[in-house]
Order: structure tokens, then C-alpha cells, then sequence
């Protein structure tokens, strides 16, 4: 899949190096090399998320595609906070479900979801309607609890964060996807993929400590990049973020993006977020930074981006 | 009536082990339900006057004697299982005989006065120290808990390398080495008293154990001896943990029989029989323990060391660092200070139960009389969780009265300080936010500073206290943004909901 990007983005931008070095990660395992029409970007709208979800994979080529049999599936969604799914503090557990049931159908030997929370993580993971979910569709919630859960990674192309311990279980995989969901935040400005990252992280307060943004975008240098970042923006929340105080501060936009660029999957999902609260796209340093980390691109007209309305 | 022994070990079976369980359970699986066991201890009803049970356990008490000290104290059973296993470390399975040993009046009454006498003047301190229940507790989840942690956490590392994650590892409490020390001497105090002098704790210092010990005097059953089946032989004696037997004289010291029935299993001759007090027989006369002048001493002597005590409750330590001379934040609520001091035993049942763990036993943070009290002590992740109601729930003494969870999140525990000049955003000039992001009120908010970045404020109003900002806060050692705790705690503002969005978006907006 990556590779496919790669020869697309080569193809198309004519920028030979942009992805490279990402490129030559993990992914050697699709052989087929259907160079066509295959989207950068798929965004959905309109629909319930896991009828979202399916309809996106199916441009991308199908659950299949990504998952391979006998492999070891990672999700990593937001579980950060004790609240229920109507506050959008955590990502859709519907959407978790589908995606764990996705990959259980094709064959991946384990499914296993798990957050680095800020809150108890018990009550995260069960509060979130997350835990319920990932058991019912037959995957496995593990702990991130404990700095014995991760091991340090050398990020060579970070600026500000040169390591971080990042969860075994990431490092262990064969296949992994980046589910977040689409919040407005006091610190970061917005959360989206690359936000999301810092669950995989055992030290989240060295990001606080040393340029939030900067950490963000290093941490998105992250060898091991996730087959696709599946923002879930089926509820987002607009204001007072990260956690929210009421209803009042999620909409309702039934909507679903998915990249494997994180770059440009956050800067789709900052387009939309702006309909419903203007942010200037600037404040959100992290995705400039990131791109200049090049782990992706802001520039959505120079992809292959398919809109779905359902 | 052998069978009064097995009764009686079957009673305190059923009630130590769930309370035993429910100290050390750390991974939360049995149900908060349990905390009702525990307000029929006699200090926690007697503090949080709850009339049923006190009358429940009077009643009690006036039937059959001290049987709360052998099946409901949990520091009683405690003893006993430490009786019974040390015949593993005693020399060649030798029997643990006991002697009568006469009672020791001057001291069990000098300490029941003092504690009563501490406690009208307002100070628990005594209370704390000597209570069974919250020794036990103290005990309980300062030891054994963070065995049974070490032995889950050795277990989850060793699984967890093979990818089995059916045990998680847990965070031990963090160490309070003053908790910890308190709770070895009280251990090794109550070992050694119990291994060679059996009930000698509950008969000399524990204050519960001798006012009882008043009452059992006149309980309507209590153990007796029949003269004419009696031979003097002694082993109703050498079996008695109270050492209350005298076989010689054929007298049982009622006030320090806590209704073991070990003397009537041990009587071959069936001459031991627990009985009807007031059938045909003289009342033995109760003869007056404490005379006047006694207790005038008592009394003065008493109300010294009590205004001492009381003195010290304000008292703080004091240190230049605002962080460090910061008054110490009760556990929501705790209403106010002089409540929670008065109430609170320091049974460590709400230390133990804290999902988040952020209460830990205080050192010295509520003055000499206030050890072992808790109190919430902020470290990274580590803050008072905004949806949870549990210790103010479990609390069996009152010291926290229970709060339904809209109250829960209006209780102003304490509140948040801002230093600006410590703050990343003043000293680096960087983003960071880190406290806003984790505030459930949004008290602590950001608001525009220069280049595009914002810097924490704090409305005061909103700020329950709860401690999030400064658990995240990455300025160390002392944070840029910490709690000051309340004595009183009072009700913070509602929080004003967002404006509603309700437009309908249709585009992708790229």
C-alpha cells in the first residue's frame, strides 16, 4: 500500500524523495502493483460509522488489503478520558467494533486495542463504550498503564524528541491503525491523527515540556507509520477540548476520513472541523511541522482525495 | 456446648475474610457493597452515631458478652489467626499454654479515660491510634495490599512477555514511609503481645476491648464454672487467650472474657458451661475500679495532652516554596477540617479504595493529631477523578460524608494557584496547555498571550480542586499551577455549557 503511494505520489507531485524513506518501512507484503486510481484520501459523510468505514476501505481496496491472514492487528483509537460516547471525548466505539470485526474477518490472528488514558484507564476503557465493543466483535483491550508496557524507539528524524518508549504492542504487530477522533483541544489546538500519537507514548508530559507541537510532529516520525489513519468525525467535539463539558460541545457531522497520511488526513479534517468553528489552520503548528518532518503533505489538491455522500 | 466454639469460629470467618478481602482488593473486583460490613464496627458506628447498629451491638454486648471482640473485630481475628499459625514457628508443635495473669485496671482504665476524654476535646488522636477496626485496616492495606500487588505485578510481567494480559500490573500506593512504620510497630506490638500473652492488647490498651469488657460484667450468658463438676485441673485455663481464667478459685474475670468458648471445648469433665447469669446465684459484686482521686488525675492529665493535641491540628509545616506550605486537601466530603479531624480513624479504607490513588495516609500535614488521616497528594497522572464519588461512599465513620455525584462535582476540595512566572509559556515561550486539557471545569482555561500562544488562567469559582492541572503540569519538581486545599470546603460555580452548534454542515469543506 505504501509502496503503491509512493509510486503514485512519485508519479503524480514528481517528488521523488518526499516519501521514501517512510516508504521502505514495513510494507513488502502487497505485491500487486495497480498503479490506477487509487485515492489518497477517502472521505465519507452521512452515514452510521460502521456503514462509513466499509464504504471507505472498499475504495482503498478492501479490509483485505491491509490485513493479511494470520497477522497481528493493532488499533489504537482515543480512549483519553472517563466519558461516555454521546460527549465525543473518545473515538466512536461502533466505529472501533466495526473495524476489529473488519479485521477478525480477514483472518488476523489478533486484534488488540489500547490507549494510553488520562484517566483511569478501567474506567476509560469500559466508560468509552470501547471496551464492549472490541470484546463483542471477538478483539482483545490490553493495558498501557505501565512504563513495563513499552520500549524505547530511536526517532532519528525527530527535532525536539530524539526517543520515546512507545507500547510494545505497536512495535510487535505486523499491521496497525491510527483511529482518532476529530476534537478541538485546549493545548495541541485540535486532535486528530497525529495527536492521537501520544497514546502510544509512555512519557506524555515530555511532549508538554518541549514544544507540544515539535513533539507531536517528531512522534509522527515514528518509523512504523499505521496502514490508515481513520479519523472518526461522526461526533466531534467543537469547544472545550479535550474533554468537554457537555453535549453542547459536540456536532454531529457523521462523517469519516481515512489516509495513510497523516499530514494530509489532519489537514482534511481541520478543513471541516473550521465549517463549524473557525480555526486558522496555522495555530495548528504541529501539521506544518510535521510536514516539514515530511511525514506527509498539507497540499490536499495535489492528491487522488475521493468524497463520498451517502 | 462444644459447638459455641465452632459457631464462633464460623461467625468471625464470615465476617473477617470480606472485609480482609475488600482491604487488599486492589483491582477493584469486588462490589463497594462490601463497606457496609464495616460500619458495624464499633468506632465507625459510634463516630458516625449511626443508632441501629449501636443498639444492635449494645444488645448484643448485654446478651452474650465480648463476642464482638472474638467474630467482629477484625484486629481480634487477626490475633487469633496469629496465635494459631505461630505454632509453626514454635519449638517442636510445643502447645501454647496460658496462666492467669491478673487484670490490669490501672492501665486498661487510665487509657479508655484518656481516649474518651482527648476525644470531647475534640481530637480523634487516641481514637486513631488505638481503634481495632482502622489498626487492622492500617494494617491491612500499609502490608499485606502491597504483598498481594507485588505477587499480581510478578505475575502480570511474566505473563504479559507471552502476550497474556488476563492480570494487569498495578501501581503500588506510593510508599508514606511514616504510614508504613506506624503500621510495622503496631504489627510487631500486636504479634508479640498475642503470641505470648493471647488477648493481652484487646484486655489492656484497646480502648473498645475495655469498655466492653464493662458491660460483658453484667452480660446475661457468660462463661461459668460448676463447682461440683470442676477438678481443678487447669486446662480451661491453659487454653484461655485472655488469661482471664483463674482454675484455682474457680472465678472467670468476665470483664476481659471476650466469649471464645475456648474453655468449654477444653473441659473434659464438662464442668465449663456458658450459662444465664442471673438465675439463682449472687450477682458477684462489681467493685469500683477507679477510685477519686484517680480520676481527677486522669482527668487533668488528660485535658493537657488533649488542648496539646488540639493545638496542633492547625498546624502546618512550614517551608518558603508556596508549594510545599500549602494546607493539605481533604477528601471530598470531608465539609470541613475540624469535622474530618474529629471523624476520621484512619482506617486507610478509602486510601485502599481511591481508583485513582490519590489519597495516602498524612504524615504530619494535619498536625501530630492528625496522622494517618487522608489526604491528597498530586503526582503525574495521578489527580481526584471528576466522575467519582467512592471514598466519600465507602467511608464507614462518617469523617466523609456521602456525596451523589452532582454534588461530587460542585465539592471545592481545594483550589488551583497559578505561578505564571513558572509556566512554559512565559519561561520557554512554547505551547503547552497541558493544565487547561486536563481541567474537567475548564477553571483553569487558556486565554491569548503573545504570538499566537495562550497561557493558563484560572477562575477560581469554577475550580473544584481536583487537582488534574497539577498532576500534568510539566514544570518540576514544583509545578507551575498547584491545589491549595480548603478547610471548609465550600460549592464552586456550575460550569456554563458551549453555545450550541445546530447548523447542518453538507460539505467536506476541501
Amino acid at each position: 500500500m505504501k509502496r503503491r503511494d509512493f509510486f503514485k505520489s512519485a508519479a503524480i507531485v514528481g517528488i521523488a524523495s518526499f516519501f521514501k524513506t517512510n516508504a521502505l518501512g514495513s510494507v513488502l507484503s502487497g505485491k500487486e502493483m495497480s498503479v490506477h486510481s487509487q485515492p489518497d484520501l477517502v472521505a465519507v459523510m452521512g452515514g452510521e460509522p460502521a456503514v462509513m468505514l466499509g464504504r471507505a476501505l472498499k475504495e482503498l481496496g478492501g479490509i483485505g488489503h491491509f490485513v493479511k491472514k494470520g497477522q497481528k492487528v493493532v488499533i489504537k483509537p482515543n480512549i483519553g478520558w472517563d466519558k461516555s460516547p454521546q460527549l465525543a471525548a473518545n473515538t466512536n466505539p461502533e466505529l472501533v467494533g466495526a473495524l476489529v470485526k473488519l479485521c477478525k474477518g480477514a483472518g488476523a490472528s489478533e486484534v488488540i486495542v489500547f490507549d494510553h488514558s488520562c484517566q483511569d484507564w478501567k474506567k476509560c476503557y469500559t466508560n468509552s463504550g470501547i471496551e464492549k465493543a472490541v470484546l463483542a466483535a471477538g478483539g482483545k483491550m490490553v493495558p498501557a498503564n505501565d512504563e513495563s508496557y513499552y520500549r524505547e524507539v530511536e526517532l532519528p528524524r525527530g527535532v525536539n524528541m530524539k526517543s520515546a518508549k512507545i507500547h510494545k504492542a505497536i512495535l510487535d504487530c505486523d499491521v496497525w491503525f491510527n483511529v482518532p477522533v476529530l476534537k478541538h483541544h485546549g493545548g495541541a489546538k485540535n486532535t486528530i491523527s497525529m495527536k492521537n500519537l501520544m497514546g502510544i507514548v509512555w512519557d506524555r508530559s515530555y511532549f508538554h515540556g518541549h514544544d507540544l507541537h515539535q513533539c507531536i510532529a517528531d512522534a509522527a516520525t515514528f518509523h512504523k507509520k499505521p496502514a490508515l489513519n481513520i479519523v472518526d468525525a461522526y461526533r466531534i467535539m467543537k469547544s472545550n477540548g479535550p474533554q468537554g463539558k457537555s453535549e453542547s460541545d459536540v456536532v454531529k457531522l457523521k462523517s469519516l476520513l481515512v489516509s495513510p497520511d497523516y499530514v494530509a488526513v489532519d489537514t482534511a479534517a481541520m478543513k471541516l472541523f473550521a465549517q463549524v468553528q473557525p480555526t486558522d489552520l496555522k495555530d495548528v503548528r504541529y501539521i506544518e511541522l510535521a510536514e516539514k518532518n515530511r511525514v506527509g503533505t498539507q497540499h490536499l489538491e495535489n492528491l487522488n482525495v475521493k468524497r463520498i455522500k451517502l | 456446648m462444644k459447638f459455641l466454639k465452632h459457631i464462633r469460629i464460623g461467625l468471625s470467618v464470615i465476617f473477617f475474610l470480606p472485609i480482609f478481602l475488600f482491604f487488599i482488593d486492589f483491582a477493584g473486583k469486588l462490589p463497594l457493597q462490601f463497606h457496609k460490613l464495616l460500619t458495624i464496627q464499633w468506632i465507625p458506628a459510634l463516630l458516625s452515631l449511626n443508632v441501629l447498629i449501636i443498639g444492635i451491638l449494645l444488645l448484643l454486648s448485654i446478651l452474650f458478652g465480648r463476642i464482638y471482640c472474638s467474630t467482629i473485630c477484625p484486629l481480634g481475628v487477626m490475633q487469633d489467626i496469629l496465635t494459631w499459625k505461630s505454632r509453626f514457628f514454635r519449638a517442636k508443635k510445643k502447645k501454647i499454654r496460658y496462666d492467669y495473669t491478673a487484670p490490669k485496671n490501672i492501665l486498661r482504665y487510665s487509657i479508655l479515660a484518656l481516649t474518651l476524654i482527648v476525644f470531647i476535646f475534640g481530637s480523634s488522636f487516641l481514637v486513631i491510634i488505638l481503634d481495632p477496626y482502622s489498626i487492622f485496616g492500617r494494617i491491612t492495606s500499609q502490608l499485606f495490599r502491597p504483598l498481594a500487588i507485588w505477587g499480581n505485578n510478578a505475575l502480570a510481567y511474566v505473563l504479559s512477555a507471552k502476550g497474556i494480559y488476563t492480570f494487569y500490573k498495578v501501581e503500588q500506593v506510593a510508599f508514606v514511609p511514616f504510614a508504613f512504620i506506624v503500621s510495622i510497630l503496631f504489627l510487631g506490638l500486636i504479634t508479640q503481645m498475642s503470641w505470648f500473652k493471647g488477648r493481652s492488647y484487646c484486655n489492656t490498651i484497646c480502648p473498645v476491648g475495655t469498655s466492653l469488657g464493662l458491660l460483658s460484667k453484667i452480660s446475661i450468658f457468660h462463661i461459668s464454672i460448676s463447682e461440683s463438676k470442676c477438678t481443678r485441673c487447669g486446662s480451661c485455663e491453659k487454653q484461655c487467650k485472655s488469661q482471664c481464667i483463674d482454675s484455682e478459685n474457680m472465678k472467670v474475670d468476665d470483664s476481659r472474657c471476650v466469649s471464645c468458648f475456648n474453655c468449654i471445648s477444653a473441659c473434659k469433665k464438662g464442668g465449663v458451661s456458658y450459662k444465664y447469669r442471673y438465675k439463682k446465684e449472687q450477682v458477684q459484686q462489681v467493685q469500683p475500679e477507679i477510685n477519686n482521686s484517680r480520676r481527677t488525675f486522669l482527668l487533668s492529665s488528660g485535658a493537657a495532652i488533649a488542648s496539646i493535641a488540639f493545638a496542633n491540628t492547625n498546624k502546618i509545616l512550614g517551608k518558603n516554596d508556596p508549594i510545599l506550605s500549602r494546607r493539605p486537601v481533604m477528601p471530598p466530603g470531608a465539609t470541613n477540617i475540624e469535622h474530618f479531624n474529629a471523624h476520621c480513624t484512619g482506617c486507610q479504607l478509602c486510601v485502599t479504595k481511591c481508583p485513582m490513588q490519590v489519597l495516602k495516609p498524612a504524615a504530619f500535614q494535619y498536625g501530630i493529631t492528625g496522622i494517618m488521616q487522608p489526604h491528597l497528594s498530586f503526582s503525574t497522572h495521578i489527580f481526584c477523578t471528576y466522575e467519582c464519588t467512592i471514598c466519600t461512599t465507602v467511608c464507614p465513620t462518617g469523617a466523609l460524608q456521602p456525596l451523589v455525584m452532582e454534588q461530587k462535582k460542585l465539592t471545592q476540595i481545594g483550589t488551583a494557584q497559578f505561578r505564571r512566572d513558572k509556566c512554559v509559556v512565559f519561561t520557554k515561550e512554547e505551547d503547552c496547555g497541558a493544565c487547561s486539557e486536563h481541567c474537567p471545569t475548564q477553571a483553569v482555561h487558556m486565554i491569548p498571550y503573545k504570538k499566537g500562544l495562550t497561557i493558563p488562567e484560572v477562575t477560581e469559582d469554577l475550580c473544584v480542586g481536583c487537582g488534574a492541572c497539577e498532576s500534568i503540569c510539566p514544570v518540576r519538581p514544583y509545578q507551575a499551577i498547584y491545589v491549595e486545599g480548603s478547610t471548609k470546603q465550600g460549592i464552586a460555580r456550575k460550569p456554563t455549557e458551549a453555545k450550541k452548534f445546530n447548523k447542518k454542515i453538507n460539505d467536506f469543506g476541501f
